[in-house]
């Protein structure tokens, strides 16, 4: 079988952690998101993977030859020379996914969720048509376009962009299996997939919503790359608790690279990823934060809802709070105070930072 | 011989010294770990002739300042007494209700000094300047040279270049004057009552004058008996040959807002390395890591790896936790800092306490670095209706929870908060 990521282009949601690093190669939760989706679609059965990039980077070449052999699967990059919106990549990637008449799977690279691919693929084939959807509940649906389907049969009747009054409070999850038939539907050139090829197919009867069971994340910006994170290691609370770290200092669900050192006197969590090789000194405080592979943390520094970037160093007596987010290689002097500050790459910081800017 | 008077003013002074000012006498508040006014009676008591001092203001009299008073007579043996103004007389009016008090006992000059400036004190040089100006009974004030920006702020002397004659005053212009101000230090002669007896005759007829025009006289400001030296005195006596100015380039500051007293700290712990260097911790095994100057109280409970200053004091029985990190602050007497907290910029009130990870930060109000002449801003809290970033400020018996930060606020005495604070005052 066969998957089709929407990687796309520069992912500038996510900067400044994207400055530095392709987006699908961005930890969350100490595994970069793109392996997050592959490694549940090999699981699946899924045994080769396309990933739909607008822009070229070496590092992610470089990562996904490695990623081939680990799992033993073929990883191509279709590479656009425009922006193909969300549904040209599937007609420029239409030899590689026209091979067989196995149905193959299509995801928006954003998603972090329980995976559910067995299910879609069981369920697809099940009803037997050209496409079936993923939604998942929302609190809010007037911020969204919303899904509106036959609770029964999960036949999708039409959607509905940001609707003023309740029609359904389900969401397209930004994932898809097709039977390549759906294919002709989609011509080369810049299309979206959820205005222009998704009614039509709803129209004519031949797609289908499936409930998502669980959380559901679309982790694009930093906001909701934390917000993720927390729903993502609840999960692993219930599914694996033994992958969190436990014990005096730790609060919640903590998430800690075996190669991270963690000093005398700090507490950490809840809700908090440590990457590989992170130094936190003595005295730390650390609650709902992501610290990336080789960031230091330097003692009695108190941190909340931010995300530190690869390499960075935090000194002393630092408060960082409100969805600061340090690029990669950035030094915060000690005792400065960080709100909601985003920074770019190979910055050293030597002033305070007491309202939410970005910081060039 | 000498004497000196210290004008302490009263309780309805010194507002802008709020809320610490409702605990303690504002001229009693601790700045480099002793009392503001402890500084100007050492500076008194290093005169050889100096036989006492007289502390003039309208606080009734209360137990610290009588402690205070005694500690002091005590320990720089001299003898120092207060004399309590029946309502606020003015800064010379004071004088002149006292003045059989000052001239008892035949002192040939006496010096007057407001408590709220802080400096070098520069007496000795005064006196030497006194006799080296032809007419030994001359009044000499205490200038210092401002921007031209502040000088707007303060007393504002012209002079004679070649003599030193002040030949104008004027107190606090609307335009610019001159850029040598007042430092609210005087070396008077006896005489000076003779100048001030004057102002008050003149003072009394023209009230007699206003009550037959029906014009009201209740007004506190139009008692006969109040007289401002520098309005009233000053001006008059520019440009008679009587009045003259002695410029010093050593520290002096005024200290009026709570902000200012953290300068004033520093320029006082600055002076111990050659007056008091006793006074100032050094880095002992065991003990908490110090840099730059820092003051302890001997009596304080601070943990080794706690890192403190510079310009940091640290009162009587104060608790100091596991990796606290002090800078730039006055920590008054009994108050706790708890494990990690970070007090930055900030006076922490009398038996308040600062939660774990809690950070405490203020704004500093230093004067400009880059400009030698720059003063310490007597700032007003609020400018376009928003409050002046400002050095924050705990009143007494203060609890700051663990995790929050309190930034650029002020918070009055007993209120036990529970989240973070911004740029706020809190009632």
């Amino acid at each position: 079988m066969k998957a089709l990521i929407l990687v796309g282009g520069y992912g500038t949601r996510l900067r400044p952690l994207t400055l530095t690093v392709p987006k699908p190669l961005v930890e969350f939760c100490n595994k970069p998101i793109l392996l997050h989706q592959v490694e549940a679609l090999v699981k699946a059965g899924v045994r080769h993977v396309i990933l739909a990039v607008s822009y070229m980077s070496d590092l992610l070449e470089r990562e996904m030859r490695a990623q081939e052999e680990r799992l033993g699967i073929k990883i191509s990059l279709s590479h656009e020379k425009e922006p193909l919106g969300t549904a040209g990549p599937l007609a420029l990637a239409r030899e590689l996914l026209t091979d067989s008449e196995e149905p193959f799977f299509v995801l928006n690279s954003d998603v972090i969720c329980d995976f559910p691919f067995e299910d879609m693929l069981k369920v697809h084939q099940q009803r037997g048509r050209e496409g079936t959807i993923v939604v998942t509940k929302v609190e809010e649906p007037s911020k969204y376009g919303v899904v509106v389907y036959e609770g029964d049969t999960g036949r999708i009747h039409r959607f509905v962009e940001k609707p003023q009054v309740f029609v359904s409070n389900k969401i397209n999850a930004g994932m898809y299996i097709f039977s390549p038939a759906m294919l002709r539907r989609i011509q080369l050139r810049p299309t979206s997939i959820e205005k222009e090829i998704f009614p039509v197919m709803a129209e004519e009867g031949q797609l289908y919503a499936m409930e998502l069971q669980g959380f559901w994340m679309d982790i694009g910006q930093p906001k909701d790359f934390l917000t993720g994170m927390c729903m993502f290691l609840q999960s692993v609370r219930q599914q694996a608790p033994e992958r969190l770290r436990t014990g005096p200092g730790f609060l919640g669900n903590v998430l800690v690279d075996p190669t991270a050192v963690i000093g005398d006197n700090c507490t950490i969590g809840p809700n908090v990823t440590i990457g590989a090789g992170v130094v936190l000194e003595d005295g730390v405080r650390v609650k709902r934060c992501t610290v990336l592979k080789g960031a230091h943390i330097r003692s009695h520094s108190w941190l909340e809802s931010s995300i530190v970037g690869w390499s960075s160093s935090v000194g002393q007596w630092v408060r960082m709070e409100n969805v600061t987010v340090l690029g990669e290689d950035v030094i915060v002097n000690d005792e400065l105070y960080i709100n909601g500050a985003n920074v770019l790459p190979h910055k050293s910081i030597t002033d305070s930072v007491p309202e939410p800017r970005i910081i060039m | 011989m000498l004497k000196a008077v210290i004008l302490i003013g009263g309780p309805q002074k010194g507002t802008r010294f709020r809320p610490l000012s409702f605990e303690v006498p504002k001229p009693l508040f601790p700045v480099a770990g002793v009392p503001m006014l402890q500084h100007h009676i050492e500076a008194c008591s290093k005169l050889p002739n100096m036989k006492e001092i007289l502390l003039i203001g309208f606080y009734q009299p209360n137990e610290e300042l009588n402690r205070f008073l005694s500690c002091a007579q005590q320990d720089y043996k001299i003898s120092i007494r207060y004399l309590q103004e029946y309502a606020a007389l003015g800064t010379g009016g004071g004088i002149y209700h006292f003045r059989d008090q000052i001239l008892s006992g035949g002192p040939e000059a006496f010096f007057v000094m407001n408590a709220d400036v802080c400096s070098e004190f520069p007496l000795p040089e005064m006196l030497d300047f006194q006799k080296e100006h032809g007419d030994s009974y001359s009044f000499i004030i205490l200038g210092t040279t401002a921007n031209r920006k502040q000088s707007l702020n303060y007393g504002c002397i012209v002079e004679n270049e070649k003599s030193d004659e002040v030949l104008h005053y004027v107190e606090k212009p609307g335009t610019f004057v001159s850029d040598i101000i007042n430092c609210g230090i005087y070396l008077f002669t006896p005489e000076i009552f003779q100048h001030i007896g004057e102002v008050f005759q003149k003072n009394q007829q023209d009230m007699l004058l206003y009550s037959y025009e029906g014009e009201e006289q209740s007004n506190g400001w139009h008692r006969a008996e109040v007289i401002r030296l520098e309005q009233d005195i000053f001006t008059a006596l520019a440009g008679q040959g009587k009045l003259y100015v002695y410029k010093t380039d050593r520290f002096w500051s005024q200290i009026k807002s709570a902000g200012s007293a953290i300068y004033a700290s520093r320029l006082y712990l600055n002076q111990y390395h050659k007056t008091h260097p006793e006074r100032l911790a050094t880095n002992t095994d065991g003990g908490p890591k110090t840099r730059g100057n820092v003051y302890i109280h001997p009596t304080a409970n601070i943990d080794p790896t706690a890192v403190l200053g510079p310009n940091v004091s640290i009162g009587t029985g104060v608790t100091i936790g596991a990796g606290v990190r002090v800078r730039e602050s006055i920590i008054l007497h009994g108050a706790t800092l708890q494990d990690h907290s970070c007090v930055l910029n900030s006076i922490v009130g009398w038996g308040s306490t600062i939660g774990k990870w809690a950070r405490v930060e203020g704004t500093p109000s230093d004067p400009n670095p880059n400009d030698p002449y720059a003063k310490i801003d007597s700032e007003t809290l609020f400018r376009d209706g928003k409050l002046t970033p400002s050095i924050t400020i705990l009143g007494c018996n203060v609890n700051i929870p663990s995790e929050v930060i309190i930034l650029n606020s002020i918070v009055l005495p007993h209120k036990d908060l529970n989240r973070s604070f911004k740029n706020q005052i809190i009632l």
